[in-house]
């Protein structure tokens, strides 16, 4: 779960950095003296300064007034009441309807985005033309902007008085224009190192056999690059799942209309229904969860087989 | 056979190479196809709502826009969100090395589970953070009763703000750092140890060095996020005017009170930070990629001074016998 979740666009910086420092260090097998004993210099690790008592104690003090006690409070309010008032909580009919638009408008957006992700990925590394750096370096803007901002942007264009006469607010298409919108990187920036990776010669043997360039990307391309995919998705459909910023001024949160799941949390805690704003939150987040680790799982194993 | 082959490979191969025959002339048509496609894709749904904030910002003049920028409430909200990012950046930056040194170079049960830990904020929507802390530090929290007594406000108030913002921003200096730890290996660490150098000398003079361009990463994408929150601050926050309102929330606060050249105004300056953003992560990429092999400490380092011993003060590590 640790490596996708990473932000993808670390990835290309991280390898980057590699390529350069894994030379003369990690190349194994120098005739260094102080090679063949790891367990030398104990005392003076670095490990001892993450392992000091206090490091450690402050870490964990950081971490738990953070991130552990919120989300154990979470957890407990979630099932305070039993699995009885949590399925009352999650099944009222205004919540019904922002989990299945969530999830319904999530699967909508990953699909469109690992057909226009990959798409993007593969013009980004083998297509050429002018001013693809630039391109290549807005793909990272989604990431960048904040989230509201991104709803503002996607209002004035496609907002009231549009100059293109498209007016989205207040709709369902809006919902999934700001996803759309949020989302764009991740396909993107997880296929691209995979793809400038690929070797070429497997793909110009099946040329040579006589496949099409439609058939050497279905049969030789794709297979290599659906483990990255995978995970795009993967990533894509966690943060559809709980994004907020982004959809709160464009689709104007009609409930049963356009209430998202994260929206009716909102609303359950400007109503001061701490229950059902927790129930929701930790189904969301299970969604979330399962669909990232079973992705990641998946995307593993095929990555495994590929190569 | 071949006679077909041929053109493919030269397609798959040299690209826009002008070659006679059907199939290569079909092959360039659909490249141009799924070029236009793309790029067309990324301009509807990326470049033209970004350009079109820019043309609705200064559409009524800029008198318009330095008013709107210069409103009291405006100016506060910014200084609020500087606020914000001055406390949870260094912070997070200081957790986020010392999590990667403890899940790279310690040694201790639970490593995966801490790993995940990290990640949660990744996974997590911003207002089911927001959620989280109210339930800790809210009116009716864990905590709630206790802090009420001490008279310390954190739900509703900027210390509130300052822990949402810190959550949603946790992972990405720690995230940053960890792989080029494990690229740097610990042999020069090591090395380091073995002339004497105490933990903390190895860190400053050794790893700190040649993880600086991961960290400062890190601190680009934290920062980034830090100053864009929206969803996890405006649960905490309470948004009063002039108090709480940082400046995404200010951008909301002027939609709903149908000011919409003050909300662009704002959108537009959180936009121009986000490009600045964009623009350092390019360079420290680049950097980052340049330095890399230049900077990693070596074993037979000649480039990196020293480290200060009495003993050992002239020793290469390459001189060190065991």
């Amino acid at each position: 779960m640790s490596r996708p979740l990473n932000d993808p666009s670390a990835g290309a910086l991280a390898g980057a950095a590699g390529e350069g420092a894994g030379g003369p260090l990690s190349a194994g097998g120098g005739p260094l003296p102080w090679r063949l004993r790891p367990s030398l210099g104990g005392g003076g690790r670095l490990g001892s300064i993450g392992a000091s008592v206090l490091g450690r104690g402050m870490l964990g003090i950081y971490l738990s007034v953070l991130v552990l006690l919120p989300i154990a409070a979470l957890l407990a309010q979630a099932s305070h009441g039993g699995s009885a008032s949590f399925w009352r909580e999650i099944s009222t009919p205004q919540a019904v309807a922002a989990l299945k638009l969530t999830l319904v408008a999530s699967a909508i957006v990953v699909a469109l985005n690992a057909f226009f992700g990959t798409l993007i990925a593969w013009v980004l590394v083998r297509d050429e033309f002018p001013g693809k750096r630039i391109v290549g370096a807005l793909i990272d803007l989604p990431f960048a902007l904040p989230t509201i901002v991104a709803g503002v942007v996607l209002l004035a264009l496609y907002g009231k008085g549009s100059p293109l006469g498209i007016d989205i607010t207040f709709t369902r298409t809006a919902v999934g224009m700001a996803l759309l919108f949020v989302t764009l990187p991740f396909v993107v920036r997880s296929v691209q190192p995979v793809l400038l990776e690929l070797d070429r010669t497997m793909e110009e043997a099946a040329a040579s056999l006589g496949a099409g360039e439609l058939t050497v990307f279905r049969r030789i391309v794709l297979p290599n690059l659906a483990p990255a995919i995978a995970s795009g998705i993967a990533l894509s459909f966690a943060r559809a799942v709980g994004e907020f910023g982004s959809i709160v001024l464009i689709s104007g949160n009609l409930p049963f209309k356009t209430e998202v799941g994260s929206v009716y949390i909102f609303s359950q805690i400007q109503d001061e229904n701490l229950p059902g704003a927790a129930a929701v939150s930790v189904l969301l987040l299970l969604c979330a969860l399962l669909v990232l680790g079973t992705l990641t799982l998946l995307s593993r194993r095929w990555s495994r087989h590929v190569r | 056979m071949s006679a077909s082959a041929l053109p493919h490979s030269t397609q798959l191969d040299a690209g826009r190479r002008s070659d006679d025959g059907a199939p290569a002339a079909r092959a360039g048509a659909r490249r141009l196809l799924v070029r236009v496609v793309a790029l067309g894709y990324l301009a509807l749904l990326l470049l033209a709502p970004v350009a079109m904030i820019f043309y609705r910002t200064f559409e009524h003049g800029l008198g318009a826009v330095w008013s709107a920028a210069t409103a009291p409430n405006a100016e506060h909200a910014f200084w609020l969100s500087i606020e914000l990012v001055a406390i949870a950046v260094p912070l997070n930056t200081i957790f986020g090395i010392g999590v990667a040194l403890l899940l790279e170079r310690g040694r201790f049960r639970g490593k995966a589970l801490l790993s995940l830990m990290i990640d949660l904020p990744f996974a997590i929507s911003p207002i089911v953070v927001g959620l989280a802390l109210v339930l800790v530090y809210g009116r009716t929290g864990w905590f709630g009763n206790w802090l009420a007594t001490h008279g310390i406000e954190v739900i509703f108030s900027v210390p509130g703000m300052v822990l949402a913002t810190a959550f949603v921003s946790l992972p990405f200096v720690a995230r940053e750092t960890i792989p080029v730890l494990r690229e740097l290996g610990t042999d020069a660490e090591q090395a380091a140890a073995t002339l004497g150098a105490s933990s903390w000398q190895t860190f400053r003079r050794i790893t700190l060095p040649a993880i600086r361009w991961g960290v400062v990463y890190g601190v680009v994408l934290t920062t980034a996020r830090a100053l864009g929150e929206f969803g996890a601050v405006s649960v905490v926050s309470g948004r009063i005017e002039g108090k709480t309102l940082s400046l995404p929330l200010y951008v909301q606060d002027r939609f709903e009170n149908f000011d919409s050249t003050g909300a662009y105004t704002a959108a537009v300056v959180l936009a121009l930070l986000a490009l600045a953003t964009l623009l350092a992560m390019n360079l420290l990429a680049r950097r980052a990629n340049k330095a890399s092999g230049a900077n990693t400490p070596t074993p037979a380092g000649g480039r990196r001074p020293p480290i200060k011993n009495p003993k050992h003060a002239s020793a290469g590590p390459a001189e060190v016998t065991i």
